[in-house]
């Protein structure tokens, strides 16, 4: 009865208000998630067509199986003392049938903003390393993780994953300019490579733990070294290589009090800024000094 | 304790900046100079992203000069004309520094070309003034062969003759200038005071008395990093005030024990010793520079 009533309510939604739905967490607002029914409600637009709203693609057959998820904080604040956040990610298959037979799967992915960037190969100029060649990425997340339940390549069938671009390096596939160099290849693989080394393309295998094929959970790490923005958690849900269901909540991560005092400051008055930031080294550079001098006659 | 930096996006140890501040403070109160030659790179190695490091490293030598150059003044050991001298040059160099760091960040050879400045000066300064600190070390032992006042150099036939009373000087105008413009430049591009330019300069090629050199520079340095600081954060909004507070708390106190320590020893001893360092923070920078880097590639964004 809840269910037919959900579909209904998403028949009538506007797409803009779905993708509202979408962005909050589970808990609120139980039918955002959802795909609709088959030959209904809106087409969405393939993850990642970064105008349009994304959402859950439009399925020929209902699914028999469906994700309810909520996150443990929809909202991360950077404070002065930020140094990474921890967001639990929860939530059960909901049925209308029996368990079918054979494995079920979940895929996390938490997904930064993205942001332009550039690749540089050095090479040896005059006995010197420079930076020589370059590729520049349109625009490519500042942090995404994976986590599964078991290995990414027993899970996910390749079609399926160029359809949702969960794998790493389909994530920036997704986003790359035509390269300016004969082979972009390598230099891909040297950005997964570099920002694997420093924690900031994470892929946790067994990571997502499954209890009953019912339950889930997984623990994702933001790191300390966060840039502001929406950040987007997706679940899968799959059953032999092929997503049978997904689900979209937005992380709003935010810098607050101070930091985001200085923020504002320094990008919408910057002279005022630069200025305090005069004031604050000369008042602590003569007021060290006066300090000082008073301590020595003392 | 952690700290996240609003501007850098970072999150560092407040006690690892704090420490740095310090160690850099204590030589900016034994040699006269800023230390900025020191911190921008070791900001570089905790991953505070260069165009930050450099105009916040800017805003750190304000800070830890400012308390030195009071400590000179104190002392009257600070040549104020020839101070303005410098300092006009050194605004005109700062706002071509600040320029020329654009372009280069838009070529993506910020590091490179930083670390081939560093290389080059600290490389030749520390050579001379090795040289010439282990040879008047050698005549003080050596009493026999009195030293003249100063040479006269090409520098002596220049026109606009000024005198600079506190220097004992009556020279032209134009290396003063030119030193002051140099040191702009560098000050606007490697996020240091110029210090370690400057007071060789002064003494080798202007001839100033090594008394007023140090509380001279500073003077000039004060003035030029502000300027230099301002036009970093107006322009391109890397100057990251909390970064600065966490390495001035550290630098304005070490500063004050170098100036101390400082007035108990020799000149020249203080001086081989600033060369050693000088020598060796040139020597790591040359092996980065040199040596097959870990990683083929490296990956910029906005900002860094």
């Amino acid at each position: 009865m809840r269910a037919a009533l959900l579909a209904l309510m998403m028949l009538m939604m506007p797409a803009a208000a779905m993708a509202q739905g979408a962005g909050s967490t589970m808990p609120t607002d139980p039918g955002a998630g959802l795909i609709p029914p088959a030959g209904s409600g809106p087409v969405w637009p393939l993850f990642p067509d970064a105008t349009a709203p994304r959402g859950p693609v439009t399925e020929p057959d209902g699914p028999t199986e469906q994700v309810v998820a909520g996150l443990s904080n929809s909202a991360v604040a950077i404070t002065t003392s930020f140094d990474g956040s921890d967001i639990l990610i929860y939530g059960a298959v909901r049925r209308e049938t029996p368990i079918p037979d054979g494995p079920l799967d979940v895929i996390v992915t938490i997904e930064a903003p993205s942001q332009p960037l550039t690749i540089w190969q050095k090479a040896r100029r005059f006995g010197i390393w420079v930076n020589t060649d370059r590729v520049d990425v349109g625009a490519a997340p500042s942090f995404y993780a994976v986590a599964t339940t078991r290995p990414l390549s027993d899970i996910l069938a390749t079609e399926w994953d160029n359809r949702y671009r969960i794998s790493l390096p389909l994530v920036l596939r997704a986003f790359a300019n035509a390269p300016q160099v004969e082979d972009a290849l390598p230099y891909t693989q040297a950005l997964i490579r570099l920002r694997q080394q420093n924690g900031h393309y994470r892929l946790e295998e067994g990571a997502v733990t499954l209890v009953e094929d019912t339950l889930f959970r997984t623990d994702i790490r933001l790191p300390a070294n966060l840039i502001e923005g929406d950040y987007r958690a997706r679940i899968f849900l799959l059953r032999e290589g092929a997503v049978i269901d997904a689900y979209g909540a937005a992380i709003e991560v935010r810098k607050v009090g101070l930091e985001r005092w200085l923020y504002r400051l320094a990008y919408d008055h910057p002279l005022l800024y630069g200025l305090m930031s005069l004031a604050v080294a000369v008042i602590a550079g003569w007021g060290a000094s006066a300090a000082f001098r008073k301590l020595r006659r003392a | 304790m952690q700290i996240y930096l609003p501007i850098a996006e970072v999150s560092v140890n407040a006690f690892t900046l704090m420490g740095l501040g310090g160690l850099v403070g204590v030589m900016s109160g034994l040699f006269g100079v800023g230390g900025g030659f020191l911190i921008t790179p070791l900001l570089f190695f905790i991953g505070i992203p260069p165009a930050i490091a450099v105009a916040t490293g800017a805003n750190q030598v304000v800070a830890s000069s400012v308390s030195g150059v009071l400590a000179h003044m104190k002392r009257k050991t600070v040549d104020f004309r020839m101070g303005g001298v410098l300092l006009a040059g050194g605004m005109v160099g700062s706002g071509l520094g600040v320029l020329v760091f654009n372009i280069l960040q838009q070529l993506g050879q910020v590091e490179l070309v930083v670390q081939l400045c560093y290389v080059v000066f600290l490389g030749l300064i520390g050579a001379m003034m090795l040289q010439e600190s282990l040879r008047a070390l050698l005549r003080a032992r050596n009493p026999s062969g009195r030293r003249r006042l100063h040479q006269h150099m090409w520098v002596h036939r220049l026109p606009l003759k000024v005198k600079f009373r506190a220097s004992g000087l009556y020279i032209s105008v134009i290396p003063p200038l030119l030193v002051g413009l140099a040191v702009g430049v560098l000050a606007a591009i490697m996020g240091v005071g110029g210090g370690f330019i400057m007071v060789p300069a002064m003494i080798y090629l202007l001839g100033m008395p090594t008394k007023v050199v140090v509380g001279t520079s500073l003077f000039q340095i004060t003035f030029v990093t502000a300027f230099t600081t301002l036009m970093h954060a107006v322009s391109y909004n890397t100057v990251d005030v909390m970064l600065a507070v966490l390495l001035i708390i550290g630098g304005v106190v070490g500063a004050q024990i170098g100036t101390t320590l400082g007035a108990r020893l020799r000149a020249e001893q203080l001086r081989i010793l600033l060369a050693l360092l000088v020598l060796a923070v040139c020597g790591k920078l040359a092996l980065d520079l040199f040596l097959t880097p870990d990683d083929l590639f490296v990956i910029t964004t906005r900002g860094s």
